[in-house]
């Protein structure tokens, strides 16, 4: 069992690290994409000085640009902050869209990378399930990465949370290049282990092309608090 | 500024809003510029023409800085490549380098020291000064 926790902290922090490096690369653009702005203010209203009026157009698209740059370093702190809050508490009630959708967001830039779509189907109504949220978007990831590597020439993962019956599911589908043989290295130790964490199941369907998290029994609580 | 058109610089970042303000800061320096988001067409681009550096995000969609620098210096080894990135892990920075990339550059880049960089690159190499010496003894 230690060994067990051992990965499953190992994965924890790995995710962790991952993410957070991804949120800085992202802010650092944002960084560079107002100083690259703000110089050529600057450039601007030296050529003034040589004569050059300035057009209040191109001012207006220059600030147009640092606003839009400013509202996207907005929304990438904002995810941060979910992301960093999402280990508050080991046990919580959470609405599956919105941690779906917070895994989606953190993920972009790495399906960016990979020219995979992420298509996520949130639901209207919420989906809540009682949950270690830090482990289940760990969890998610795993999948996601996964799914992103199977996703074949159309490159596209949909992710779909929806309830079930006995609680909820998370449903990544249009893996179009899964084959069994990709599936026998899946899920490896880290996800098998925050699959018995979470008391989840995971349904693979190589015909249909998806993996299916079943989230329908109550977490291990007391596992987790050791992690 | 508005110096005489000289070095020619391809800059390559899948980010639009920073190349193309990079891109008229360069210009307004007398630099003359192109600009791509992907580095497959800066591939292509290189292969056409020929740049005296090429800018190059280490971040990018499908062919990373890292893989399209290793490509470029396959095909054309004399093309001077500056690598751009948000962090750079230090190891990633040194086999960068040891790949023949010019430098490696943390964004957001200085203006001033990366012009000069670029007119460095672009300047001509200078004259051996031994064969000089060796000259004028004959």
């Amino acid at each position: 069992m230690s060994d067990r926790l051992g990965a499953i902290g190992e994965s924890s922090l790995q995710f962790f690290g991952k993410m957070t490096a991804s949120i800085s690369h992202e802010m650092k653009n944002v960084l560079a994409i107002i100083n690259e702005n703000a110089g050529l203010l600057e450039d601007l209203t030296l050529m003034v000085d040589h004569g050059r009026p300035i057009d209040p157009q191109r001012l207006n698209t220059l600030s147009q640009t640092v606003m839009k740059q400013i509202r996207r370093a907005d929304t990438i702190v904002k995810n941060l902050n979910r992301f960093a809050h999402s280990a508050d508490k080991s046990l919580k009630s959470v609405d599956l869209n919105d941690t779906l959708e917070l895994v989606v967001n953190l993920s972009q830039r790495f399906a960016s990378m990979r020219s995979v779509t992420l298509e996520p189907k949130l639901q209207r109504d919420p989906v809540m399930i009682k949950t270690f949220p830090f482990v289940l978007m760990n969890l998610i990831w795993l999948c996601l990465d996964f799914a992103m590597d199977a996703s074949g020439d159309r490159k596209i993962v949909e992710l779909t949370p929806q309830k079930t019956e006995k609680g909820a599911q998370i449903r990544l589908a249009r893996m179009d290049s899964l084959t069994q043989s990709l599936m026998d290295a899946f899920p490896a130790e880290p996800a098998r282990g925050l699959l018995d964490l979470l008391n989840a199941e995971l349904v693979v369907s190589v015909e249909k092309k998806e993996i299916v998290v079943k989230l329908e029994r109550s977490p291990i609580s007391n596992e987790c608090e050791n992690v | 500024m508005n110096a005489k058109m000289s070095e020619k610089v391809l800059i390559v970042d899948d980010e639009e809003d920073f190349i193309s303000v990079m891109a008229e800061r360069m210009r307004v320096r007398g630099i003359e510029v192109a600009t791509t988001t992907s580095a497959e067409d800066a591939l292509k681009m290189v292969e056409k023409e020929s740049y005296d550096v090429v800018i190059m995000d280490f971040m990018m969609p499908a062919i990373n800085g890292f893989k399209a620098l290793k490509l470029i210096k396959a095909k054309k080894p004399e093309v001077k490549i500056i690598l751009l990135s948000g962090n750079v892990p230090h190891d990633l920075s040194t086999a960068a380098i040891e790949s023949g990339a010019l430098d490696v550059i943390e964004k957001p880049p200085d203006i001033e020291a990366l012009v000069q960089k670029i007119r460095k690159a672009a300047a001509p190499p200078p004259k051996n000064p031994v064969k000089k010496k060796i000259a004028q003894k004959k």
